[in-house]
Parts: structure tokens; C-alpha cells; sequence
């Protein structure tokens, strides 16, 4: 047990909405701006902004990593800690492939339908987000 | 004196006024659990942010160039007033006190030759402010059709706020809100969103432990700014706005309370006054009877 927070750090994932994980884990991958990054413990402060994709959380060694999609958001880095704000985070088990696809094609169906400029540009973000979210399940 | 099928009429309805105004106060009350909850929810999000971009802003607030956002036009010509009030009524005193934060505030703007915009959300406030300042209102947001407000109905809003100062149609913006401080009590609260404004936190913010300056930046401090401060707006309303659902909700519920409270007073006066004039009625035909039997 000891060793097992010698080798772990305290992690928050944290959306506007609420608090979504708060736990301790041995290692994140995070996609930052400038390239994915691994956060250990005792990581040098860092601050990046976050690019969409997917956070692989290790909860200890030898476990299967849980997987977080993320959107618009920082990370921010101490010792001890690390903090991610994202805009929008959906754990990647939630997300089924099939169910992605409908909903994209509704989207595409949306668009067509769109009659005024505010529709569009709504049908179209829908769109983007959910492309996005298709390539981080795969 | 008031006959007795006119009693019984008013008691009756203010029966009925009594079963709706505590059926409100009922819905307002669990509405208002949900409402606290969201609002809890969101706090932890908009203090982290508080606390990154207050350390960050330290570090770059005397560079030149700074972003707007932070630092303000370097005027203060045109202030734009954010009203968040409710869409329905029926809750007290929550939208008047709200409004009347906000005009103290646009009089003393227009006192010192400020030019005044407001900027409505929700209904109510907008009825209040329409008849005095009609030609300043620019926009009113209508989220009457929003129940459980996420941040996805928010970040248009600011979104728009942001396209309108980036395109310097003003250079302050003021929000008024409620806050939450129990059912019984919201706290009408001016924030102050652009240039930002950070509450100084000495002492608290040592939880953190690290100033600014000891974090390695990627992409620079800036670009992360300029990522940020326009995110910072729209969390800032996003909490606003919960906050201000959650107090609608607990002033709907104390105002309906003490309706209902006086709805019952009220019943009971009428029902005393209703016996006593039944009685007052059954004695004067005693009174005539017996005086009839010793007339013969």
C-alpha cells in the first residue's frame, strides 16, 4: 500500500458541469497542444492547453488504462497533482461506434434540412464533434 | 354584513388559490435540489480556473501587449450591463432586486457620460428594463426553452458577448446575478467579467502551493491566455447563470411559502366570520319565533 502511493499522484478531471474523476492513478496520457505527453508522479509543473482527444488513464500498473475523450481544455501540472479542465470529457465506454455513426448521419440529414444560417452552423459543429469523437473510438 | 353564500365563495377560493400556491412551493422546492446540485457542480471547474488564471495573468499583466480580455481597451467609454434574471414570475422579490442593482448601476454609468448597453437574459428582467432604457437594450437571450441548463446554451451567449467586444462595440462588462447563499436568502452580486477581475484570495490560494512563474508554459503563457480569458467568460456566466437558477427557485419557494401561509390565515378568518354570522342569523329567527309564540 505504501509503495502504491510512493507511486501514485492525485488526479482531477473536471468538466463545467461537474466533477467527474477524483482519484488517485499512477499514469495519464494526455493530449496536449504540441504532442501527447505521459504525466507520472512528481512531473515538472507544466500548463498546456489540450487538443480533442483521448486521456488514457492508468489507474495502477498492469491495469487496462481508462479512456476519456476530452475537449477544449488545459491541463495543469505539480508534483503531485494534475488537474484537467475540459469543456467536455465522455468516457470512451459510453461511446458505441454504431451509435456514432447514426448520430452523424442524423447530423448530415440536419444540414441538408437546415433552413437558416444559425441551423447550419449548429448541424455543422454537431458534425465536427462527432467526427471527432468517432476517430478517438477507433 | 356579507351574506353567508359570499363567505363561502371567498373561502372556497382562496381554497383553491392555497392548493396552488403550495403545489408551486412544492415543485419549486425539489427544482430547487436540482437546481443546488448543478450549481455545486459546476463550482469546483470555475475556482480551478480562478486560481490558474489568476497566477497567470500576475505573469503577464505587466507586458505590453497583454490581452484585452485582461487588461481592458484602455478606455472606458461604453460599458455593456449583463442582466440574468428569471423567465417566469411568482417568485418575490428575486427579478425587482435584481433589476434594481442594475439600474442603480446604469444611472450612475449614464451620470459620468458612459454610454450604456444591456444585454438581457431572461424575460423578466427584460419587461422591467424595457419601459426606461427601451433604446439600450441590445440584445435579450431567451432561455425559456432551456430546463436543466448546460454549458452548451451558455457558450453561445458569451460567444456573442466576446464577437462584440473583439469588435469594440464596448469596453467593460458588468454582470448582475443572484447568488445562492441558502432558500432563504440570494444575494444580488455585481461581477465585474470584462477586463477580468480576480478576487484576491490571500492565503487560500496557497492550497495550490505554486506561483505562476514556476510552471513551464506549452504553448506560451500568452497563447494559453488568449485560449482562456474567452473561456473564462463563459464559465463565469455558465456559474452565474446556475447560480441564478438555483436562487429563482429558492426565492419561488419562500414567496410561495409564505403565500400559502397567508392564503391560510386568510381561511381562517373567513370561516370564523362565517360561523359567526350563521350564528348571528340563527339566533335573530329564535328571537323571531319566540317573540311570534308570545305575541299570541
Amino acid at each position: 500500500m505504501a509503495k502504491d502511493q510512493e507511486n501514485t499522484f492525485h488526479f482531477e478531471l473536471v468538466s463545467p458541469e461537474r466533477l467527474l474523476m477524483d482519484m488517485a492513478v499512477s499514469a495519464v496520457r494526455v493530449p496536449g497542444a504540441e504532442g501527447d505527453f505521459m504525466v507520472l508522479p512528481n512531473h515538472a509543473p507544466v500548463m498546456s492547453t489540450i487538443r480533442p482527444g483521448v486521456l488514457d488513464v492508468y489507474e495502477g500498473e498492469g491495469k487496462t488504462p481508462e479512456q476519456v475523450f476530452v475537449r477544449g481544455g488545459f491541463a495543469e501540472v505539480t508534483p503531485g497533482t494534475l488537474v484537467i479542465l475540459a469543456e467536455e470529457a465522455v468516457l470512451v465506454k459510453e461511446l458505441s461506434k454504431s451509435n456514432l455513426k447514426q448520430k452523424i448521419t442524423d447530423a448530415r440529414e440536419d444540414l441538408e434540412d437546415a433552413k437558416t444560417d444559425e441551423d447550419k452552423r449548429k448541424a455543422q459543429e454537431a458534425i465536427a464533434r462527432l467526427t471527432e469523437l468517432l476517430t478517438a473510438v477507433n | 354584513m356579507a351574506n353567508l353564500k359570499d363567505l363561502k365563495n371567498r373561502i372556497n377560493s382562496v381554497a383553491s388559490t392555497q392548493k396552488i400556491t403550495k403545489a408551486m412551493k412544492m415543485v419549486a422546492a425539489s427544482k430547487l435540489r436540482r437546481a443546488q446540485e448543478a450549481a455545486e457542480a459546476a463550482r469546483p471547474y470555475a475556482e480551478r480556473m480562478e486560481n490558474v488564471l489568476s497566477g497567470l495573468a500576475d505573469s503577464v499583466k505587466g507586458v505590453a501587449g497583454a490581452p484585452k480580455l485582461l487588461v481592458g481597451t484602455g478606455t472606458d467609454k461604453t460599458h455593456l450591463v449583463i442582466v440574468a434574471t428569471s423567465e417566469r414570475g411568482l417568485c418575490g422579490g428575486f427579478n425587482t432586486s435584481i433589476v434594481k442593482a442594475a439600474r442603480l448601476k446604469i444611472q450612475e454609468l449614464t451620470k459620468a457620460g458612459k454610454t450604456v448597453k444591456i444585454l438581457c437574459i431572461g424575460r423578466k428582467g427584460f419587461t422591467q428594463l424595457q419601459r426606461v432604457y427601451g433604446e439600450k437594450i441590445i440584445e435579450v437571450v431567451d432561455l425559456s426553452e432551456v430546463k436543466n441548463l448546460r454549458f452548451s446554451d451558455v457558450s453561445p451567449i458569451a460567444d456573442k458577448v466576446l464577437g462584440m467586444f473583439d469588435a469594440s462595440e464596448f469596453d467593460f462588462v458588468t454582470l448582475f446575478y443572484a447568488r445562492f447563499k441558502s432558500a432563504l436568502t440570494q444575494i444580488v452580486t455585481e461581477q465585474q467579467l470584462i477586463p477580468a477581475a480576480f478576487e484576491e484570495k490571500e492565503g487560500e490560494a496557497k492550497g495550490e502551493g505554486l506561483k505562476g512563474s514556476i510552471y513551464e508554459y506549452e504553448p506560451e503563457e500568452k497563447e494559453i491566455l488568449s485560449t482562456l480569458l474567452p473561456r473564462n467568460v463563459a464559465v463565469q456566466l455558465f456559474r452565474a447563470l446556475l447560480e441564478n437558477a438555483a436562487s429563482e427557485q429558492g426565492a419561488r419557494m419562500t414567496a410561495m411559502d409564505s403565500a400559502t401561509r397567508n392564503a391560510g390565515d386568510m381561511i381562517d378568518r373567513l370561516t370564523l366570520q362565517y360561523n359567526r354570522t350563521r350564528q348571528a342569523a340563527i339566533t335573530n329567527e329564535l328571537i323571531e319565533i319566540i317573540s311570534g309564540a308570545e305575541a299570541l
